[in-house]
């Protein structure tokens, strides 16, 4: 809070002056020697979180490790992540306890894992996704408080937002969310000169005043259309944040380079042209993060019920897992199989990104923590107790990782429960009726 | 308890203090739940809903206020559909995520920058600043009160108006430029909530004391949005501040003005694209090897045809609703022309056509929208088009498939041994517990099986012949003639566009409406199911302007996710 009425003073002064020039120090010393902290500022690096989602869950037991701990063993359709192992925990026989709501196909796990609650009707997020109340902890000074995509079109997408009618959309173009991050009001952290924009100083204290509004609509509005105005302003807030950075004389970063525009794609679900949208959204993301303009997102590689298809196949891969024969010879259904093979190569791809960009000693993914899940066990049966989770980097050291964790047949809530607490945030317990959970995993805290 | 008085306190003190009035005393979050004692003591507004502006209505707005030639440019957060439901009544449960709002931002300054640029800015802007590199309020006054007054869809008050005065004053200074600073106030004014939002509020009702019901404004935004899909103009404002909207007389002949204007066809399209599920025509995705007939240029066409086949027959020909499911008469292009083998003379734009007797295209099911959206992206399904047939059209809810069943019964479409859909189904229905819905869902769908995944007539399937006999219920029929007829015959089409319009015009769900249907569907039948009739009765009919005694509802704490139902 005095932060932001320090900003707020600033502004003030620079509104009345010209704009300003700054210059700022080289680049090579920037980074202290372990490369944890600005050398400049003494400021820590910062830890980012995200999660990466994919519809249709495995064929278990294809994929689930046999043996828990660490140097764990790797089933065939597990085995992509070979090189990445020893950055990447893998979580499973955790149970979605529901408490008598119905087990909505392809719609109940995702948000029970995000929220640690039961959903009691198909209307979506039954509370705030735990990857919102992160970045009420770390996503508030950057330029975009989190940052959601979907590599399969569809800004609906989503399992990110604080229930009550909210829901955060999916940016579904890598070329449109060029233009968002690096378009117009990026500042680059590297240039050698800072001037802030007399137009942003101007909108900036347009939209503060909006706020002063608010007064005058909360007396006359009901419970429900309160909360609609609660986060319609939470939003303006984010706007305003926004803005401050991008008046802000950023701090330099070594392993920000901003890269080249994204080229546009057709939005759809074919497969082979989710691929590359994935990859040019990571590509963009990667460098959001190493250029700090956010420190949460959210990928969908797929929808739940996915929508993925072939070219030449005439059911999508949902249709694939619940009416393809099970190959009796294989013992698992080739076609539906596919796409999962696809998706673990997208995973694969996607922390490979994030461990090629160097922070100091680290890479940008052990400065990160990102959860990788999936909505259901296997898709056939639509089960949603052992749904496979990965996590991976280690959140700039508070994680220990190349870990299989078994949950013995515990709540998932504790997952969430352990993110949010490594992030930062101050909770003792978390989720509601049987997923209340005070368990953290202790096998992966640092 | 004592805290709310306090609160409340406080509140009637700042609300003096900022000009508007001893009138906004009643706190309904404060209050503890529903005390009917609360309404006799209130004498103010109060808000009773927001429902978002759709992506559509905004646009419309904009072109309504400003002109055409003002360009829109950006992505909107999309109004989620509760399942089962109206996107009008989505749109009441909605909240402006960050990103959403960072998007509101970013094409409300695409849009205050054309209006006051060189081009635009004389026909907005009725004065001549003294500086034009200063600020000016008597001329930032002038231009933004009547702006205002368009876009709050009500006269700013004077506390308001003053707001985005000082607002263009205080940034004309650093932008050095009168101009800019009318830009950033008019952006201000469409990211404020009064604008993305339809604030809906209500006032004590003087017949029935006790009871509140809509307020001028309110009604003529409501009139606006459900007839026009557009914002209220100069007509609907005056009118509003002559106090005629709560005039039964009155509200009935300006309805009635309305319903009878070319404007109406707007209110019609965008009913009937909500109805009907159109936002998924945008994921809308079929496999070029199996269908080369289908390109964008189709994909395109096929939602438009469903439209303009409905406001031909609904409004050009003051048609019957019930015979939507039955006349052979739409508008064709060449592409479409492509699929359905049939001649079309212009190399572009759309014609009349009129099907053949024998080509079993009757009405809305019989056309490609129809039969494309509700088949999967390689193959037809008698499921989800039976499900739709139920769902859109007569309003029934079809259970969802149990969580734990077993697939494998349904065979893939290369098997020899279960050439057709109704063979396959027929084997996966051996299973009981998928049987009890697939007998809700197929038996209608089936009679569709003549059309293909993109809907193409066809008579065989892998080589063998299609029987394309349907049962709905007690009736039993033969192919898409025989189901439009039948669905033309059955009670619940028509209680159900009915029950929709209801939901359309009020943003309120199923279950809140259900009590007017019948009434209302009684008096669609006396007008001989005419369109213009069913919406004047529902723009008109007192129950859907009065606001009960009790909040409303506790409002929903949930919003939908990207659809997983098929």
């Amino acid at each position: 809070m005095s932060i932001d009425l320090s900003r707020r003073t600033a502004l003030k002064g620079m509104l009345n002056g010209a704009a300003i020039t700054v210059g700022v120090p080289l680049l090579d010393v920037m980074l202290d020697t372990n490369g944890e902290a600005f050398a400049a500022t003494g400021a820590p690096v910062p830890v980012r979180f995200g999660t990466w989602f994919w519809g249709l869950g495995v064929n278990p037991s294809r994929w689930f490790p046999s043996k828990a701990g660490p140097n764990y063993d790797l089933k065939p359709e597990l085995e992509p992540i070979r090189t990445l192992q020893s950055k990447i925990n893998v979580l499973g026989n955790f149970t979605v306890p529901l408490d008598g709501a119905p087990n909505l196909p392809h719609t109940s796990g995702g948000p029970a894992i995000r929220t640690g609650r039961a959903l009691t009707a198909d209307r979506g997020l039954p509370g705030e996704s735990f990857d919102v109340t992160i970045s009420d902890q770390i996503g508030t000074r950057t330029r975009f408080r989190s940052l959601e995509l979907s590599a399969s079109g569809d800004p609906r997408n989503s399992l990110s937002g604080r229930g009550g009618g909210n829901l955060n959309p999916s940016e579904v173009s890598a070329a449109a969310l060029y233009q968002r991050i690096f378009g117009l009001g990026f500042k680059d952290p590297n240039s050698a000169t800072f001037t802030p924009d007399p137009l942003v100083m101007a909108r900036r204290s347009v939209l503060s005043s909006v706020t002063d509004q608010r007064a005058v609509l909360d007396r006359m509005v009901g419970a429900a259309d309160k909360a609609k105005l609660d986060q319609y302003y939470t939003s303006v807030r984010a706007l305003e944040n926004q803005l401050d950075v991008e008046l802000t004389k950023p701090e330099p970063l070594q392993s920000c380079v901003v890269p080249k525009a994204a080229r546009d794609l057709p939005v759809n679900a074919e497969i082979e042209n989710v691929i590359v949208s994935h990859k040019l959204m990571t590509d963009l993301l990667v460098m959001a993060l190493a250029c700090d303009q956010t420190r949460v997102f959210n990928m969908m590689f797929n929808n739940g019920a996915s929508s993925l298809t072939r070219i030449g196949s005439t059911i999508t891969h949902h249709q694939l897992t619940h009416e393809e024969v099970l190959d009796n010879r294989l013992g698992y259904q080739p076609n539906a199989t596919y796409f999962l093979t696809k998706i673990m190569e997208a995973w694969v791809h996607f922390v490979s990104a994030l461990d090629a960009v160097k922070e100091g000693s680290r890479t940008l993914l052990d400065n990160t923590l990102v959860l990788a899940h999936s909505e259901t066990e296997f898709a056939k049966f639509h089960t949603i107790d052992n749904i496979p989770m990965m996590t991976a980097g280690s959140a700039g050291g508070r994680m220990k990782t190349g870990i299989y964790v078994d949950g013995i047949g515990t709540p998932v809530s504790r997952v969430g429960l352990t993110l949010q607490q490594v992030m930062g945030v101050p909770l003792d317990k978390w989720g509601t009726k049987s997923m209340e959970t005070n368990r953290p995993l202790g096998e992966i805290l640092a | 308890m004592s805290m709310t008085r306090k609160f409340r306190g406080a509140a009637l003190g700042l609300a003096g203090a900022l000009g508007l009035g001893a009138g906004l005393a009643l706190l309904p979050a404060a209050q503890p739940a529903a005390a009917p004692t609360e309404v006799a003591e209130f004498s103010g507004p109060r808000i009773v809903a927001m429902r978002r502006i759709t992506e559509a209505q905004y646009r419309s707005a904009i072109a309504d206020i400003f002109g055409p030639d003002i360009r829109v440019a950006g992505r909107f957060e999309p109004v989620v559909r509760p399942v089962h439901e109206m996107l009008a009544s989505g749109a009441r449960d909605a909240s402006i995520s960050p990103a959403g709002l960072e998007q509101f931002d970013a094409i409300a300054r695409v849009i205050s920058a054309q209006v006051f640029d060189d081009a635009h800015r004389a026909q907005f802007v009725p004065c001549q600043p003294a500086d034009a590199a200063r600020a000016d309020a008597a001329c930032a006054a002038a231009t933004l009160a009547p702006i205002g007054r368009l876009i709050y869809r009500r006269a700013l008050t004077p506390a308001e108006q003053a707001f985005y005065v000082k607002l263009a004053g205080d940034a004309a200074a650093p932008t050095g430029s009168f101009h800019k600073g009318l830009e950033l106030a008019l952006s201000a004014m469409l990211v404020s909530p009064h604008f993305l939002y339809v604030v809906e509020k209500a006032e004590p009702d003087p017949a029935r004391p006790g009871h509140l019901r809509l307020d001028n404004y309110t009604r003529a935004t409501r009139l606006a949005m459900m007839l026009w899909n557009s914002t209220p103009n100069e007509m609907l404002l005056k009118a509003a501040e002559e106090g005629k909207l709560t005039d039964q007389a009155q509200l009935d002949a300006i309805a009635a003005r309305m319903v009878a204007s070319p404007r109406f066809e707007a209110g019609v399209r965008a009913f009937f694209g909500d109805m009907l599920l159109f936002e998924k025509f945008d994921a809308l995705a079929k496999d070029p090897v199996i269908y080369p007939y289908f390109n964008q240029d189709v994909a395109k066409a096929m939602p438009e045809q469903l439209l303009r086949t409905v406001t031909g027959h609904l409004l050009a020909k003051n048609g019957d609703y019930r015979a939507l499911f039955t006349t052979p008469e739409t508008f064709m292009t060449r592409s479409l022309g492509a699929l359905y083998k049939v001649p079309v003379r212009h190399a572009s734009g759309w014609e009349p056509y009129t099907f053949a007797p024998g080509d079993d295209r009757a009405g809305l099911l019989g056309q490609a929208g129809f039969l494309a959206m509700y088949s999967h992206s390689g193959r037809s399904s008698p499921t989800l088009r039976g499900r739709a047939i139920r769902e859109l059209l007569m309003c029934q809810v079809v259970p969802d498939p149990p969580g734990n069943v077993n697939f494998t019964a349904v065979q893939d479409t290369t098997n020899k041994a279960m050439p057709t859909a109704r063979i396959r189904l027929t084997a996966h229905n051996t299973d009981e517990v998928c049987a009890g819905c697939h007998k809700i869902t197929d038996p209608p769908g089936l009679s569709l099986e003549r059309f293909d995944g993109i809907g193409a007539a066809r008579l065989n399937e892998n080589d063998a012949p299609i029987d394309a006999g349907g049962v709905l219920d007690s009736a039993v029929f033969e192919g898409a003639t025989g189901l439009g007829k039948t669905l033309a015959a059955s009670p619940d089409t028509t209680q159900c566009v009915s029950a929709r319009a209801l939901q359309y015009a009020t943003g309120l769900g199923s279950e809140a409406v259900s009590p007017w249907v019948e009434e209302l569907d009684k008096q669609f039948a006396a007008s001989g199911y005419g369109i213009r009739a069913l919406f004047l009765k529902v723009a008109t009919m007192p129950e859907t302007w009065a606001v009960p005694a009790a909040p409303l509802d506790k409002g929903a704490s949930h919003v939908t996710m990207a659809s997983t139902r098929r």
